[in-house]
């Protein structure tokens, strides 16, 4: 699958984290677990991080060494390249809040 | 022979199997793994699953052109190679090469958070690519389970997992899956055993009576016949040797040809010819009887015909069997710098009974000795039970045998014990059965060999005295007092003493003989003497005779002239005709005449 870039304006919304947020996302084929995972992806960072992140999708069906390097086993897997916080996220990202957590972003107050 | 090998190749309906060439493994399972599907390998910590794993997939890929893939889930890849390097192999060359494919797959439940539904399709890409970058035949899992700590969801994961297995055997890999177990009623910590339908074995490392064994069980084969023990095996830096407990039969040739013992008057005992080649001797006997020494002749007369020996020194150090044997003349040395004599000592202790077994088969398998000695067995004892002590030396003597090796085993009997009764109870399984003995008289010890049985061959039934002198172990004259063998001083002062007997027989029988001599003379004396007396007498009495005449005629004339002078009848006295008569008469005529002359 394509790589998806959504280039944000570089400025600021709120003061605190100025930085982009980095995510790949890796798929394998479009299955229906791989598509839900992108668009859920999709559905929060416009909702969190608007503006502030790239995401990278990786079909590993296409870029099979690519999972070494990340050390991918479970699918979907996404990775938190930037900030630098060691994080995986397994699954499907149905569960949001699980998600912000784990990307280190507050859930809602 | 041709026919039976036969019929067992066609009589089996065929499995496929792929090689794992490990030494033993492949036996014991008819030829390895199951081909294209996947075998589970199941073990306590350290029971050595790795090990098995990676020398499956070295062979695989150096011996049988099937490269692998190792998937390891727990070591990392440098650490993998050490490992390997201690089992002798060069797993980066061998990535170099293409012929094996490393993968580390290393995710730490600390930095996972699961959200939902996934899959193992990286985990499938992984391999799947791996597979497809060196051609892999074999694969190999080490430890899938790592997976269940460090992934959420243990529903899917199991799910996952045999989904994988499904799908490596549908790729037609040969796998390898290990697993830890943790328990031992069951094989795995998160029973993946259910999904692993065709061959599982179970690797265990136990320790007993502070010795250590590696065992290995071939728990399940499906649709193949398999050993059902538990073999033991060894891990070294050849890799893993797995040894079949019980041989294959008792089929091995029995060869005619004889060896000399290294003894003459020995080989003597054993119609003159010694062992036969290919047999298992035993020399039992208690502390000091010259069992070394014995079999110190026996290897230095083999090494003398340019054979091999091996000899495993469970007691001494090889200098110190060098340096003793010195002193009965035996120089063992040359023939260890010629090659054709290689000690192996250790204290049996060193490692557990199986590992003495699996040196054992290595040493004689890389140095193809002609002669085995094993001195002695009964030190294996201080490691082991009996009963595996005498199961080790049933293989070892089957094994010896299957070679033609002729070994010789010394046992040492416990003082006070049964001298017939062998410690580790293993005289069955001998050939010939020497007993060397010492004999306790009169103060000292000597020492005594006979033969016990021998297979096959006329011996000797008598009990020898042998002395060890500086020109080695040389078997004395028999010596046989009243109370049986006679040995040592008793045996020289029993010789002595018949000497002196029989001296003192000749010279009785001398003395008789003079004694006779001398009665002879004394008889012959006596007889002079009587014949003597004799002759006095003869002579006395005819002395009175011819006086006794003289009377007569004196009286006759006395009477004539009285007659004269009486003027009596003078015709009487005359005719010669009537002189009966006249003699009657005349007597009458003397009687009247002496009445008349004493009147």
């Amino acid at each position: 699958m394509a790589k998806e870039k959504t280039t944000p304006p570089a400025r600021k919304w709120k003061p605190k984290p100025p930085k982009v947020w980095k995510l790949r996302l890796y798929v394998a084929g479009e299955s229906p677990k791989s598509l839900r995972a992108v668009t859920n992806l999709k559905v929060l960072c416009e909702e969190h991080l608007r503006g502030r992140y790239q995401i990278e999708v990786i079909d590993l069906l296409d870029k099979p060494h690519m999972a070494r390097g990340d050390q991918i086993v479970a699918i979907p897997t996404l990775v938190v390249k930037l900030p630098k916080i060691v994080r995986k996220i397994i699954g499907d990202l149905s569960d949001a809040d699980r998600v912000l957590v784990g990307l280190a972003l507050e859930p809602l107050g | 022979m041709t026919r039976k090998t036969k019929t067992r190749q066609t009589s089996f309906p065929k499995l496929p199997k792929a090689l794992t060439g490990i030494q033993g493994f492949d036996e014991i399972t008819g030829g390895g793994l199951p081909l294209g599907r996947p075998t589970l390998i199941s073990g306590g910590a350290g029971s050595g699953k790795t090990m098995f794993a990676l020398e499956f997939l070295v062979r695989g890929a150096m011996q049988f052109s099937e490269p692998g893939v190792f998937i390891s889930f727990e070591e990392t890849l440098p650490d993998l190679a050490r490992n390997a390097a201690s089992l002798g192999f060069n797993l980066d060359r061998l990535v170099a090469d293409k012929k094996l494919f490393l993968d580390h797959i290393s995710i730490s439940r600390s930095e996972i958070s699961g959200t939902g539904e996934f899959d193992l399709d990286g985990l499938f890409i992984r391999i799947a690519d791996a597979v497809k970058q060196v051609g892999a035949k074999r694969v190999v899992l080490d430890t899938i389970e790592a997976l269940f700590g460090e992934l959420p969801n243990p529903g899917i994961l199991r799910a996952e997992i045999r989904r994988l297995f499904g799908w490596l055997k549908q790729k037609g890999l040969t796998t390898v899956i290990t697993a830890e177990r943790d328990r031992p009623e069951r094989l795995t910590r998160h029973g993946i055993e259910e999904f692993v339908s065709d061959c599982v074995i179970v690797l265990d490392h136990r320790i007993r009576e502070e010795i250590s064994t590696r065992r290995l069980r071939v728990v399940k084969y499906r649709g193949s016949t398999h050993g059902t023990n538990e073999y033991p095996f060894l891990i070294d830096e050849n890799g893993i040797s797995v040894l079949p407990i019980s041989s294959l039969g008792l089929d091995h040739a029995a060869p005619n040809a004889r060896i000399s013992t290294g003894i003459d008057r020995l080989d003597g005992m054993m119609g003159g010819k010694g062992f036969f080649r290919g047999s298992s001797i035993l020399l039992s006997g208690t502390a000091g009887t010259g069992k070394t020494s014995v079999s110190a002749h026996f290897v230095d007369a083999a090494c003398r015909r340019g054979e091999r020996c091996l000899y495993f020194a469970f007691e001494e150090s090889p200098r110190q069997v060098v340096r003793n044997m010195r002193s009965i003349g035996i120089d063992l040395e040359p023939w260890v710098k010629k090659g054709l004599l290689r000690f192996h000592a250790a204290r049996p202790t060193y490692g557990g009974i199986e590992e003495i077994l699996l040196v054992a088969h290595k040493h004689i398998g890389s140095f193809r000795p002609d002669v085995v000695v094993v001195d002695p067995i009964t030190n294996l004892l201080t490691v082991s039970t009996l009963g595996e002590v005498r199961s080790m030396l049933t293989r070892l003597v089957d094994f010896l045998k299957t070679q033609e090796i002729t070994a010789v085993f010394t046992s040492l009997t416990a003082t006070g014990g049964s001298l017939e009764a062998t410690e580790a109870d293993v005289s069955s399984l001998m050939d010939t059965w020497l007993l060397l003995k010492a004999i306790e008289v009169g103060g000292e010890r000597n020492r005594a060999v006979y033969v016990l049985k021998s297979r096959g061959m006329e011996h000797s039934n008598q009990i020898r005295e042998f002395v060890l002198t500086n020109d080695g172990l040389r078997l004395l004259d028999v010596y046989l007092g009243p109370d049986g063998v006679l040995t040592g001083s008793a045996r020289m002062s029993q010789e002595g003493r018949e000497r002196a007997e029989s001296t003192s027989r000749r010279q009785q029988q001398e003395g008789r003989g003079r004694e006779l001599d001398r009665k002879r003379q004394i008889f012959e004396a006596r007889m002079t003497m009587l014949r003597a007396e004799f002759e006095v007498e003869e002579a006395n009495l005819q002395r009175s005779m011819s006086e006794a005449k003289l009377l007569d005629a004196e009286l006759l004339q006395d009477r004539g002239q009285m007659v004269r002078s009486r003027e009596a009848d003078v015709l009487v006295y005359k005719g010669n005709g009537a002189t009966a008569k006249g003699n009657g008469d005349a007597r009458k005529g003397n009687g009247q005449a002496s009445d008349v002359r004493t009147r």
